[in-house]
């Protein structure tokens, strides 16, 4: 691409094998901030003149809203305004197929904890005191608290779209001739598993503090993972030009997935600064960022697979019924979540998925870390523990035997590119001592295996569009100092130390010389966010990208000047030399100064697009990711068998990054990943009563608070080992891939697992109580099934499945029976599917 | 709800302060509200998650449970008055190094509470760590990089300038080979 005005595409110095900073323990690079307190998260925000906002959240699960009385709450001191549901017609959402949200609820109230009203007053406590004295009338309607519930009871629907009565989304599609399948096995297993719905809890209330610069401006800051959805959010509800919103992303204190919506807290938040003309803050109580919830899907499964006596699996079946909540948010995508990425583990060459969202009459449920791949990866992972048991094969070694091979394609057409799966089966086998001790430890102690995979980025945004889903700029300047601009949020996670990390190596400077903008819709190239393990592999691309270009152009810049090619010039330690004669160099600031003197003002941009996957369904756009991470796990139990109290004493976690970027924060990944799933293991769940009659008979959470909501503490957590694999993916930025999910992927099977292991029993569901484990010992004791799990799956009409030949039965990709599949299969994260289909042609 | 304000006299990291507050408001929120210190966080401003720790005469409490106006008197110390000048505190130190913070929420209230720890008892072991946190929590690490950067920096603070955390905190444990199909 040699062209004169384009400097920075011409040939310039390659990266060299040799890391300096990619690969080592560097401290990262808001570590200072976060340990002094000088971190500034949304609620550590104030302006002058700034005012405080509540809202009045619905009391009542289901119902119509009669009336509104502000009277009383406008005489209390200090209120400044008060927003309905009126002043914000349009709705909003996640995905463009679920726009069914208010910024504050209009006719009816969908669950206990839904907003109906805002009001702004001059301190936290008046505003408080004003959203108590809000009277708001309701005329009840029937409640919907179960997936069942929402089978049976079609009406009144809690939404008037979806695809049927109260079921939000139906789905079905077969992949390959499944019946053939069946046939081919020896043995067809079949199992009922749930998943309990949890919650993120992340340390840091919901904030959000918005300020008007000019009638028609307005600037939110927010605890937010996605600005740039919000950003899109805010426009359509508020009516105003995207160009005069602007949306900063603080840094997150923990967000998990829990942070992923436009919320309306944010919207009324702008809205209130432009009515009022000043600064308006919001921060959720606790309670109320249960209701904001959108944390994992309650998910009943029912899992059936084919087997050769050898363990080879011939084809399965997923049933999955996932209760949503009472809106859209991410559901049509965790829906076909629980399905998609059972392909990409074991070789499945024939498999048939079905799968409802019921709507119900509480908090929205969404992504939580794994996003909708848990619940499966659960049902599946203790289904092949008791294949293993029922044929007498190894479970390390049924699942070794039948890899999904690196760079392959997959039954439901996922692109796999590196798979380090073996080596962390390997490792947390040899770790653990497995073969030693795996079924011959005393009765009451037990191993158990899993294994897990996750995406590193969803390969389609959540809108159809043809622009790059991750943009880096940057900007350098005679001082050698080099600006870095990127719309990524910083969650906890690191990602601004990766995207500056890779920006240093690169050219070869300190850390410390590299400035950060990030997530800022105003000042940034826009990054879809820090949702589905997409930063590190889509920003860290484009940040080698950019880089590379303004590498290029300093080296040009230099090389006139030391009489050396621009392509042998070594950028490293601050300087730019050549590579054959190391002294011969200068200041990597001089070479800014000569790039700068015959180029002009410097930047450069990078962007990054994932490739196109080759699924051509309707459907296919969710699962795909340029690249796969995987992980396994062993993990040992301690079991009281005459209570059912149970300790896991050790776990062995393996995990395949790709490449690490950097091994402190890498692991500091995987020990949280491991801690969050021992917490769904054994104890978190956001589950719901109904409260007595007299006292309303709503159905209400039970318990939105810390102290109830149990999560492990300190003493809850056991030793962890961690084997970092490191099989480099060529999508990932120097081979990288995710780390921040995938190692949750395994935990709660391998703890069923596990318990099994040690006393004979399955439980069938998550989270374990003790009073389970008991239940299946004493069921086991009457010479019942030693179990305790759900029983049945309901009987629901799925249709005629979308039917698509797999890769290896000389499938296109397409399917072959789109006009008389029952199902309405589109993946739902398009506004467009005419667009879609023809930016696929 | 009052409106009624209170003056008080407080020290907090060793500087004088008179503060009007309202009085029923908690030291959490005139710390953060009346003296801009919003190095202290809260998570649940009900005593159940320990975000909020801060020091009082050098024991850790939760400034969400307790009432600003009666800290009259009293030392009070926050996370913004842990560095010395301009260098961090060995705690600090440690915890930016090994990632133990991630999203640094649970930082201010965890560096407090081990500091309080540590100055009763510079060679905490692990269960002795564990029992002082145990009231904190953590979404985010696994509290295992809490844990090594907490010994690191008793060490340092020991005067052993020697001692590293183990490099399998950092690195991962190295992988052995052994084939599951030996066994
Ligand atoms: S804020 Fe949670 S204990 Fe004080
Ligand atoms: S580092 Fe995020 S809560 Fe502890």
């Amino acid at each position: 691409m040699g062209n004169a005005e384009h400097p920075e595409e011409q040939e310039g110095p390659v990266t060299s094998d040799q890391l300096r900073l990619i690969g080592t323990p560097f401290r990262r690079v808001d570590g200072r901030a976060k340990v002094t307190g000088q971190t500034r998260f949304a609620d550590d925000l104030s302006f002058p003149r700034m005012v405080h906002m509540k809202l009045v959240r619905s009391t009542v699960p289901h119902a119509k809203i009669v009336g509104i009385d502000t009277k009383k709450a406008s005489e209390i001191r200090g209120v400044v305004g008060f927003l309905t549901g009126e002043s914000m017609p349009d709705p909003f959402g996640i995905l463009p197929v679920s726009q069914d949200e208010h910024a504050l609820c209009i006719d009816k109230v969908r669950f206990v904890g839904d907003p109906v009203l805002a009001v702004a007053a001059l301190t936290e406590d008046q505003a408080h005191e004003a959203a108590l004295a809000v009277e708001v009338e309701y005329e009840p309607l029937e409640t919907i608290a179960t997936i069942e519930e929402a089978i049976s009871t079609p009406e009144p629907r809690i939404h008037d779209y979806g695809d049927e009565g109260n079921l939000h989304k139906k789905l079905s599609m077969e992949f390959g001739d499944v019946d053939e399948g069946f046939d081919e096995a020896d043995q067809i297993f079949e199992d009922i598993l749930y998943f309990e719905g949890n919650t993120h809890l992340p340390l840091e209330q919901h904030a959000t503090v918005a300020l008007t610069e000019e009638t028609d401006r307005v600037t939110v800051y927010s605890s937010t993972q996605t600005p740039h959805y919000l950003h899109r959010s805010l426009a359509k509800v508020l009516g105003l030009p995207a160009a005069r919103i602007r949306v900063i992303a603080c840094p997150n204190g923990g967000a998990f997935g829990g942070k992923s919506d436009p919320f309306n807290h944010e919207i009324c938040a702008a809205k209130m600064a432009l009515t009022l003309g000043r600064p308006v803050k919001i921060c959720l109580t606790r309670e109320e960022v249960f209701y904001c919830h959108r944390g994992r899907h309650p998910v009943l499964m029912k899992i059936r697979t084919g087997v050769k006596k050898d363990g080879t699996l011939t084809a399965q079946h997923l049933q999955t019924a996932l209760d949503g909540g009472a809106y859209g948010s991410y559901g049509v995508a965790s829906t076909y979540y629980t399905g998609a990425l059972q392909t990409v583990t074991y070789e499945l060459p024939k498999y048939r998925f079905e799968s409802i969202r019921a709507f119900t009459n509480k908090p929205p449920c969404g992504p939580k870390r794994g996003h909708g791949t848990p619940q499966p990866r659960f049902a599946f992972e203790v289904h092949l523990d008791k294949i293993a048991h029922e044929l007498a094969i190894d479970p390390a070694q049924l699942r070794l035997q039948q890899l999904v091979a690196a760079d392959s394609v997959t039954s439901n057409w996922l692109k796999v590119g590196s798979m380090g799966l073996g080596q962390c089966i390997e490792a947390v086998v040899a770790g653990s001592g497995w073969n030693q001790r795996h079924g011959k430890l005393p009765e009451g102690r037990g191993l158990g295996l899993a294994c897990g995979s996750y995406l590193s980025g969803a390969g389609l945004p959540i809108y159809w569009n043809h622009m790059p889903q991750s943009g880096v700029q940057l900007q350098l300047d005679r001082s050698g100092g080099v600006a870095l601009f990127c719309g990524e949020t910083e969650i906890g996670q690191g990602s601004d130390s990766v995207i500056a990390a890779i920006t240093a190596e690169i050219l070869g400077i300190d850390l410390h010389d590299i400035r950060l903008c990030v997530a800022d819709t105003d000042l940034t190239p826009v990054d879809l966010g820090s949702y589905s393990s997409r930063v590190t592999l889509m920003a860290g691309n484009a940040a080698i990208q950019a880089a590379e270009r303004a590498r290029t152009l300093v080296a040009r810049g230099a090389a006139e000047k030391l009489d050396v090619p621009a392509r042998e010039l070594v950028f490293a330690e601050g300087r730019v030399f050549h590579g054959e004669n190391p002294d011969h160099g200068m200041t990597f600031q001089e070479a800014v100064v000569e790039a700068e003197s015959r180029f002009g003002t410097l930047g450069t941009t990078g962007s990054y697009t994932p490739p196109r996957s080759p699924g051509r369904y309707r459907g296919a756009g969710v699962g795909p990711s340029p690249a796969y991470s995987y992980s396994a796990a062993v993990v040992e139990a301690e079991v009281d068998p005459a209570t059912g109290i149970y300790r896991i004493e050790h776990v062995w976690m393996a995990h395949d990054v790709g490449k690490c970027i950097n091994p402190a924060l890498v692991m500091g990944q995987i020990e949280g990943s491991v801690y969050m799933g021992l917490g769904e293991a054994m104890m978190e769940e956001q589950v719901f009563r109904r409260l007595p009659k007299k006292r309303s008979g709503a159905l209400v959470h039970k318990h939105p608070s810390m102290l109830e909501y149990k999560s492990p503490t300190f003493a809850d957590m056991p030793p962890v080992t961690s084997y970092i694999i490191e099989d480099p993916d060529p999508n990932g930025p120097f081979g990288a891939k995710e780390v921040g999910q995938g190692p949750l992927l395994p935990m709660m099977p391998a703890v069923a697992n596990a318990i099994f292991d040690a006393v004979g029993v399955r439980v069938d569901q998550v989270p374990i109580a003790p009073h389970m484990i008991r239940q299946a010992i004493e069921a086991r004791e009457r010479g019942k099934p030693g179990r305790f799990g759900p029983k049945s799956f309901p009987e629901i009409e799925f249709g005629v499945p979308l039917r698509v030949p797999t890769p290896a039965e000389g499938g296109d990709g397409k399917a072959t029976n789109v006009d008389d599949a029952g199902v309405r299969a589109g993946t739902g994260t398009m506004t467009e599917r005419k667009d879609a289909v023809k930016g696929e042609n | 709800m009052s409106e009624e304000r209170t003056t008080r006299a407080f020290q907090v990291n060793g500087e004088d302060h008179h503060v009007s507050f309202s009085v029923h408001h908690s030291l959490l929120e005139v710390l953060r509200e009346e003296l801009g210190l919003t190095g202290t966080k809260h998570g649940c401003e009900l005593g159940e998650c320990g975000t909020c720790t801060v020091l009082i005469d050098g024991k850790p409490i939760l400034s969400c449970l307790e009432l600003a106006a009666e800290c009259e008197g009293r030392q009070i110390e926050t996370v913004e008055g842990m560095m010395q000048g301009n260098e961090l505190h060995p705690l600090q130190d440690c915890f930016a190094d090994l990632g133990a913070a991630q999203c640094g929420y649970c930082t201010p209230g965890i560096l407090l509470a081990a500091q309080a720890l540590l100055a009763e008892n510079p060679s905490p072991t692990r269960d002795q760590i564990v029992s002082a946190l145990s009231g904190n929590l953590c979404r985010c690490t696994g509290y295992h990089k809490i844990l090594e950067a907490i010994e690191w920096a008793a060490a340092r603070m020991r005067g052993d300038e020697k001692y590293r955390p183990p490099e399998s905190a950092i690195y991962g444990d190295p992988v052995e080979v052994e084939k599951a199909s030996d066994g």
